[in-house]
């Protein structure tokens, strides 16, 4: 069994949440915690579902954008390294996401074709691992942006806090991008500003 | 007396008006590409619908994007008004909208506004 699909519950009572929310299972929200997930039942609601699926959204492009960046041949040596360690890490985000948006009750959206991104992303104009390094830490640097910027907007304060997390490892990609393509660092309080 | 004070009104009113239109563009730009970028692009479908002629424009139209039911339901049109609400809280301005993604600062909205407003040539408000 996955870590992102491990059952962390002692009980397994059942627990309705009301109108507008979701019916919930016993069990545990995937990405959090055994002493979280008691909240999570009792705050989380459809709107919180609907900021998850797109967090794997999100998730589902980056993947694809790695996968583009490491069949390009643009990339090499420890470039490559990265790439598949990124990609990797937001295969792992994705496989929690899709999770505890099952165990919300709640369908995850689908993944789109690699052409289909690869078009959305304009790759075509991708002529050197600089072009690459660029594309992927924009991208990074949005998705950081982009987590920090739905936290006030869930409703269940763990799940906002997992939020965190998941900005936590984005502006990590960006930071070694970053670096790598001899940028300046990002200032203090910079992330999400 | 009561001639000055609406004067008063009627200026700070025409001033406001004028503030909210304002904006840094290119400031909005930069803001747009750290913040927006992971779900939107001004020529894209992406997690989020393409941006070019979004000033102006009905919500829920952009071509090809699968919207939530509550924003193509809604009868809003995108003006500097309507997107500084969406930034500031999208949920209270579309209950059931999948954006999510809140703005805090005014000055911020102000400006990617006027980016957005300069990337939709030809609109007005």
């Amino acid at each position: 069994m996955s870590n992102a699909s491990k059952i962390l519950l002692p009980s397994r009572r059942r627990m309705l949440v009301g109108t507008g929310k979701l019916a919930l299972s016993a069990g545990a929200v995937a990405l959090l915690g055994s002493q979280s997930w008691a909240q999570a039942m009792r705050t989380a609601n459809s709107g919180d579902v609907a900021i998850l699926n797109v967090a794997v959204g999100l998730e589902y492009e980056g993947i694809n954008a790695y996968a583009i960046a490491l069949k390009s041949g643009l990339l090499k040596g420890n470039a490559i390294k990265a790439a598949t360690k990124f990609q990797d890490d937001h295969k792992r985000h994705n496989d929690a996401l899709i999770a505890t948006i099952r165990k919300l009750g709640g369908e995850p959206v689908k993944e789109r074709t690699e052409a289909e991104y690869a078009k959305a992303l304009n790759v075509d104009r991708l002529k050197s691992q600089d072009d690459v390094l660029d594309l992927a830490a924009r991208l990074e640097l949005g998705a950081t942006n982009a987590y920090l910027g739905v936290i006030p907007s869930f409703k269940d304060p763990q799940l906002a806090k997992i939020a965190g997390r998941l900005a936590a490892d984005e502006a990590a990609h960006w930071a070694l991008l970053n670096f790598d393509l001899g940028r300046p660092f990002m200032a203090a309080l910079g992330f999400g500003a | 007396m009561l001639w000055t004070h609406r004067t008063v009104a009627l200026f700070a009113l025409v001033y406001a008006a004028g503030a909210q239109a304002e904006g840094d563009a290119g400031h909005g730009q930069r803001l747009f590409e750290s913040r927006c970028i992971a779900c939107h692009s001004i020529e894209s479908n992406r997690v989020g619908p393409a941006l070019r002629g979004v000033f102006g424009r009905r919500a829920g139209a952009a071509p090809g994007y699968d919207y939530s039911v509550a924003v193509s339901s809604s009868k809003l049109v995108w003006t500097a008004r309507n997107l500084d609400r969406w930034l500031t809280n999208p949920e209270q301005l579309i209950p059931g909208q999948r954006m999510g993604y809140r703005v805090d600062d005014a000055n911020d909205r102000a400006d990617l506004i006027a980016y957005l407003r300069a990337a939709t040539p030809g609109r007005s408000p």
